[in-house]
C-alpha cells in the first residue's frame, strides 16, 4: 500500500522540475519501453494459458469425476441377459444417479473416427457399454466391482480415475507453469529497467554530484529517474498488452474439434484481468528503478 | 558556523591532513593558500560536508558532521554556496536555469523568485548570456555563473575553491570584487587559491585572515600576505 501511495504521489502530479534536471536518457529510454511491451505481450499470453489450462483442469475434473463406464463382454447369446442382470446391479447400488447401455447406433458413432461410419457392429465382437452417471456423493467403486464380478461375470467398470488424474494433473501443472511464467515475466522486466535503470544513473553521475553540491535531497534525485522509469515502463506495458489481446483475438475461436490450443484466451470477465498488467508493470519500474537509484545514490557523497 | 577541530583526514593509508582547526565565524573572510596538493580542496570538502574527518570533530552549523545523514548534509549545503574551479554545470540547461538550480532542488517557487533571478543574473554581468548553454560561455562568465548559483539562495557562507584557475588576471579581480561585496552584505567567505597577487590585490579592499596548508597542518601566513 504504502508503496502503491509512493507510485502514485509520484507519478500523478508529476514533478516538472525533478524531470527538467536529469537529461533525457537516450538508449535507456527505448529499452524500458521495448521491454515492458515484449513482457508484457508474454504476459498476456502466460495469463491466457493459465485461465484456459485452470478451465481444462476443471471441466476434466467436473466432467469425468461423475460418470463411469460398465463394459461388458460376453458370448453373443449371453450379451441381453448380461447387460440386463448388470442394469440391475447398478440400479440397486447406492450413489448410482442413472445407468444406460448405449444403443447401436451410439456405439458405432463412438467408433466413427476410427473405423470410419457403417460399422455392421452385428458382426463385430464389439462389448457392449453402458453409461453410469453418479450422484453428488458417488458410488463405493470397490464394492461395485465386486458385485459386478459376482453377478456379471463379463462386467467390467472404469471408473475413469485411471486416466482422469494423469489429466487433470497435467492440466494444474500447466496453470502452474503459466504463473510462474508470469512471475518469472515479472522479474526479467524488473532486472531489465534496474539494469536501464543503473545505466542511466551511471550516465548522469555527474548531474548527480552537481545536484548534490546545490543541495538537492536523494528523494529529489531518485524522484526525477524513478518517475521516467515508471512512466515508461506502463506505457510499454500498454503497448505490449493491447497488442497481446489483439493477437489473442486473432487466435482461432474456441471448439471441440480443435481441443485446448483453440480455446487458449479468455471468456467472460477474464478479459478484464490483462488491464492489470500495465499498473502492475508501472509498479515493478518503479520498485525497480527506486531500489537501482537509492543504491547508486548511497555510494555518492 | 563551519568548524573545525584537530580534524585529520587520510585517504588510501596516506594522511592529508592533520591536526587542523579552523572557524569561520559569521561575516569573516578567509583565504586558504597553499602548493598544489596540499589539501586545499580536501578542507573545502571538509567544510561544505563532503567528505568526514578522520580524525577530530567538523560541526556545521553546530551539528557534528558524524551524526548528519544525507538529507541533513543536503540541508547544509543550502546554507553555504560553493563555487569550483571547473564549475561543474549541467549542460543540457542554460545558463539562468543553472543558475536557479538550488531554487528547483529545493522546491522554491521559480515564478516567485524570478525577479530575484533577474537581479542576480544582472549583478554577476551575464544578462546578455542568460540563455547560453554554459559551453558557449568563457572562463570568467562561467566563474560569475557559478558564483550567481553558489548566491541564490542567499547562503550563510561561500566557499570557492581556485575561482579564478582558469580566467585572466581582469576576470579575477572582478570576481573577486563580487565576493568581496558578497562579504560586505554579511556573508562568510573561504577562498582556496595559491594566486598570492590575487590575495595582496583583494587584501587592499577587505580584511581577510590568510592561512596556509603546510606539512599537512593548517597556519596562518606570513608577514607577506
Amino acid at each position: 500500500m504504502t508503496v502503491l501511495s509512493g507510485l502514485l504521489s509520484q507519478l500523478l502530479p508529476g514533478d516538472t522540475q525533478a524531470d527538467r534536471v536529469v537529461p533525457p536518457s537516450g538508449f535507456t529510454a527505448t529499452l524500458t519501453l521495448f521491454t515492458a511491451a515484449a513482457m508484457a505481450f508474454l504476459a498476456v499470453f502466460a495469463l491466457a494459458l493459465s485461465l484456459a489450462t485452470g478451465r481444462l483442469a476443471d471441466s476434466w475434473s467436473n466432467e469425468l469425476a461423475r460418470t463411469a463406464t460398465v463394459r461388458i463382454s460376453a458370448p453373443e447369446g449371453q450379451m441381453a441377459a448380461q447387460t440386463e442382470a448388470a442394469l440391475r446391479v447398478l440400479e440397486t447400488t447406492t450413489g448410482v444417479a442413472r445407468a444406460r447401455a448405449l444403443d447401436d447406433a451410439e456405439q458405432a458413432a463412438l467408433l466413427e473416427p476410427w473405423f470410419g461410419p457403417d460399422l455392421p457392429l452385428d458382426q463385430l465382437p464389439i462389448p457392449r457399454l453402458i453409461e453410469v452417471t453418479e450422484t453428488e456423493e458417488g458410488f463405493d467403486t470397490q464394492g461395485l466391482r465386486l458385485r459386478l464380478a459376482a453377478e456379471v461375470p463379463g462386467a467390467v467398470l472404469d471408473d475413469h480415475t485411471r486416466w482422469r488424474k494423469p489429466l487433470v494433473q497435467a492440466a494444474s501443472r500447466l496453470r502452474l507453469l503459466g504463473w510462474l511464467s508470469l512471475a518469472l515475466i515479472g522479474a526479467a522486466m524488473a532486472a531489465m529497467i534496474t539494469l536501464a535503470a543503473q545505466a542511466a544513473l551511471a550516465a548522469n553521475a555527474q548531474v548527480i554530484t552537481v545536484l548534490r553540491l546545490v543541495g538537492a535531497q536523494d528523494d529529489f534525485i531518485a524522484r526525477a529517474f524513478v518517475r521516467r522509469f515508471a512512466v515508461r515502463g506502463l506505457g510499454g506495458a500498454a503497448i505490449g498488452t493491447v497488442l497481446g489481446c489483439l493477437a489473442i483475438l486473432a487466435l482461432p475461436s474456441a471448439r471441440i474439434e480443435g481441443g485446448f490450443l483453440t480455446g487458449l484466451g479468455f471468456q467472460g470477465w477474464h478479459w478484464l484481468l490483462p488491464l492489470l498488467i500495465p499498473p502492475l508493470a508501472g509498479l515493478v519500474a518503479f520498485a525497480a528503478t527506486r531500489a537501482a537509484a537509492r543504491r547508486r545514490l548511497e555510494k555518492m557523497p | 558556523m563551519i568548524e573545525l577541530e584537530g580534524v585529520g583526514y587520510s585517504y588510501g593509508g596516506g594522511e592529508l591532513l592533520s591536526d587542523v582547526s579552523l572557524s569561520l565565524a559569521p561575516g569573516s573572510f578567509h583565504f586558504l593558500t597553499g602548493p598544489s596538493g596540499s589539501g586545499k580542496t580536501t578542507l573545502l570538502k571538509l567544510c561544505y560536508g563532503a567528505l568526514v574527518p578522520t580524525a577530530g570533530q567538523v560541526r556545521l552549523f553546530g551539528q557534528d558532521r558524524r551524526g548528519m545523514d544525507r538529507d541533513d548534509i543536503a540541508m547544509a549545503r543550502r546554507r553555504i554556496g560553493v563555487v569550483h574551479q571547473d564549475c561543474q554545470f549541467l549542460d543540457h540547461l542554460d545558463v539562468a536555469e543553472n543558475i536557479a538550480l538550488p531554487l528547483s532542488v529545493s522546491a522554491r517557487d521559480l515564478l516567485a523568485e524570478e525577479a530575484n533571478l533577474r537581479e542576480l543574473i544582472g549583478w554577476v554581468g551575464l544578462r546578455a548570456r542568460a540563455h547560453a548553454r554554459p559551453p558557449e560561455l568563457s572562463g570568467g562568465e562561467r566563474q560569475r555563473a557559478a558564483l550567481a548559483r553558489a548566491v541564490i539562495m542567499s547562503p550563510d557562507a561561500v566557499l570557492a575553491d581556485e575561482p579564478t584557475g582558469n580566467i585572466d588576471w581582469e576576470m579575477s579581480e572582478r570576481l573577486m570584487r563580487l565576493l568581496i561585496e558578497l562579504n560586505r552584505m554579511g556573508k562568510t567567505i573561504l577562498i582556496a587559491t595559491h594566486d598570492l597577487a590575487l590575495i595582496r590585490a583583494a587584501k587592499t579592499h577587505v580584511q581577510a585572515r590568510v592561512l596556509r596548508i603546510a606539512g599537512r597542518r593548517l597556519q596562518l601566513a606570513g608577514a607577506d600576505l
